[in-house]
């Protein structure tokens, strides 16, 4: 009852969001809205090995980044030559985001299944290493523009609708997001969530139950990676530009960053956090180039002060258990 | 009878260090047998090599007639294999009737369904309330693990290990750390068990292993050096020699 009441409230906040935009005058808070929403899912994506499975991954920026060029890719080959001589490029985004999540899922599946045969700091390095890889990958793809990134002429194409309009594509970010939180959901309070979270508190317990702690851990990954990679295709919608930016560490880092600010291993602690976070990024930034100062201080009072993050210090104020 | 385990000539070494030489043993069916032994005898070692934590460097493990030497600790456990740890292993963080039901569910199977909810899922939890009803853990199902006193962790081990359904249960001292009443409870218990399943029973308390045992195996410095009954142990030189000291009783 409590979680439906949390959702209610989110939503209803997201809902208003835009209007209350409109009536201040700053559209722009619509694109930081579906910013927040977009790095919402990357971040809950990453939370759900991070918080739920115990995996800390320091390269998921990688699959954000991947998500966001299958969508620029697949535009730049739009009406033009196919993609490698066969695949024909689109902006619907009935299929690009499709796409991309599988493109990203099809990575973490190999990020994922070298490197969880490590385990702690082992894990941290391999993932931010991978994602490094792909990050000087995309750097060397001249033909996709190299460093300075890619730029998508439109905004992928949905039933029709005006996706020039920032409120329209501020409410397909919406929609997509809920669906995407429904599904997340599910995952996690179903038999295999139970079994992530088993892994996490003590990995050797679930082996001596019979539990394949490789098989389990791996499919996590990568619908974890699925997750972010769809962030990352709404988030080039969102700007009309993919970069090797998207993938490099600070990525990670920001998304990681995210999470604990929410409140790790809980539900909506990654939206707050994102929230939070691209609040602070935006206030601060126009107020000093040096914001992310200012941001690790709140990041350590966060920690050191709330015991589970903003979402954990609201909880507790509204009197739940943490 | 036949034998449910069957160790011929396992070896594990540890650098210079061999922790199980050559060891040879069984269990039969519905047998519960003692693996006794002095500190670092091997008796642990032994433990994982069977469940399947540690590779074995030499020698062959059958369960139920099975070479399941090189098989991995699930498809053990997949082939009735169950296992108790020395100082209790649990989910932490999750109350008794969540570890429980964790265990259950895991025997039980679909553990990869992604959109079940997993708490409606009767066919857990009905198995996970009646074992947690009829064990020492009564009315402490909503208790967090963290919670619980050393005793009740270990009883609720035995309970998780029990929800595997196991063909052969590898106890590893269970009775450690118990005061004596608790230790008399886990007695009971193991006893009430006696012909449902095999045990292997690693144990220090010689009270425990004589009011439980069907056989005994000794363990010192890796090597098996004698099986028998507990009034052949008891009165055998040769491992109160080797095991504690001509002076004193077994």
């Amino acid at each position: 009852m409590k979680h439906l009441l949390s959702a209610a409230v989110l939503l209803a906040l997201f809902i208003a969001l835009p209007f209350i935009a409109d009536a201040v005058g700053q559209s722009s808070l619509m694109i930081l809205g579906a910013r927040m929403l977009t790095y919402a899912i990357a971040a809950a994506s990453l939370n759900l090995i991070l918080g739920y499975g115990g995996m800390v991954s320091f390269g998921h920026a990688a699959f954000f980044g991947v998500g966001a060029y299958v969508v620029g890719i697949l535009a730049y080959h739009a009406g033009g030559d196919p993609l490698l001589g066969f695949i024909p490029g689109t902006n619907q985004m009935l299929i690009t985001l499709p796409v991309a999540m599988i493109v990203s899922g099809l990575v973490a599946l190999v990020i994922g299944a070298l490197s969880l045969r490590t385990g702690g700091v082992q894990f941290i390095m391999i993932t931010l290493a991978f994602a490094q890889m792909l990050f000087f990958f995309f750097v060397s793809l001249t033909a996709y523009g190299g460093d300075d990134g890619l730029i998508i002429s439109r905004t992928n194409a949905l039933f029709g609708l005006n996706m020039r309009n920032r409120m329209t594509l501020y409410f397909v970010t919406l929609v997509i997001a809920v669906l995407f939180f429904l599904v997340l959901w599910r995952i996690v309070h179903s038999s295999f969530g139970g079994i992530l979270a088993g892994l996490r508190q003590n990995e050797r317990r679930m082996s001596a139950m019979g539990i394949p702690a490789y098989r389990y851990k791996l499919v996590a990954f990568v619908l974890s990676g699925m997750g972010v990679g769809l962030a990352g295709a709404l988030e080039a919608n969102l700007l009309r530009f993919a970069s090797p930016d998207m993938m490099h560490w600070i990525k990670s880092g920001d998304l990681i960053i995210m999470i604990i600010l929410g409140g790790v291993g809980t539900f909506f602690g990654p939206i707050i956090g994102a929230a939070a976070f691209m609040l602070l990024e935006f206030y601060l930034a126009g107020w000093t180039e040096h914001w992310p100062l200012i941001l690790g201080a709140i990041l350590l009072v966060v920690v050191l002060g709330t015991k589970g993050g903003i979402g954990g210090l609201i909880s507790r104020l509204t009197g739940g258990r943490t | 009878m036949s034998a449910i385990l069957q160790i011929e000539g396992l070896v594990k070494r540890f650098g210079g260090l061999t922790a199980t030489d050559h060891v040879t043993l069984d269990v039969r069916e519905g047998e519960i047998h003692a693996l006794i032994g002095p500190n670092g005898a091997g008796k642990s070692t032994l433990i994982n090599q069977l469940c399947g934590e540690l590779v074995s460097d030499e020698g062959t493990i059958r369960l139920a007639g099975t070479d399941v030497t090189q098989r991995p600790e699930t498809d053990r456990i997949g082939m009735g294999l169950g296992r108790t740890f020395q100082i209790a292993s649990l989910l932490q963080e999750s109350t008794v009737r969540e570890n429980v039901g964790l265990a259950v569910q895991a025997h039980v199977g679909h553990n990869m369904r992604l959109f079940d909810r997993r708490m409606a899922r009767r066919d857990v939890w009905t198995e996970a309330d009646a074992m947690i009803a009829e064990s020492g853990l009564h009315g402490r199902g909503d208790t967090l693990v963290s919670d619980l006193s050393h005793g009740e962790k270990k009883q609720l081990e035995l309970i998780m290990a029990l929800a595997g359904n196991p063909r052969l249960l590898l106890l590893d001292e269970p009775m450690a750390g118990l005061g004596q009443f608790e230790s008399q409870r886990m007695i009971e218990q193991l006893g009430a068990l006696r012909g449902k399943f095999s045990m292997l029973l690693v144990e220090h308390d010689m009270d425990a292993v004589y009011a439980l045992a069907d056989r005994i195996s000794v363990l010192v410095y890796g090597r098996v050096i004698m099986t028998g009954t507990a009034e052949e142990i008891r009165e055998s030189a040769e491992v109160r020699e080797a095991y504690l000291g001509a002076e004193e009783d077994v």
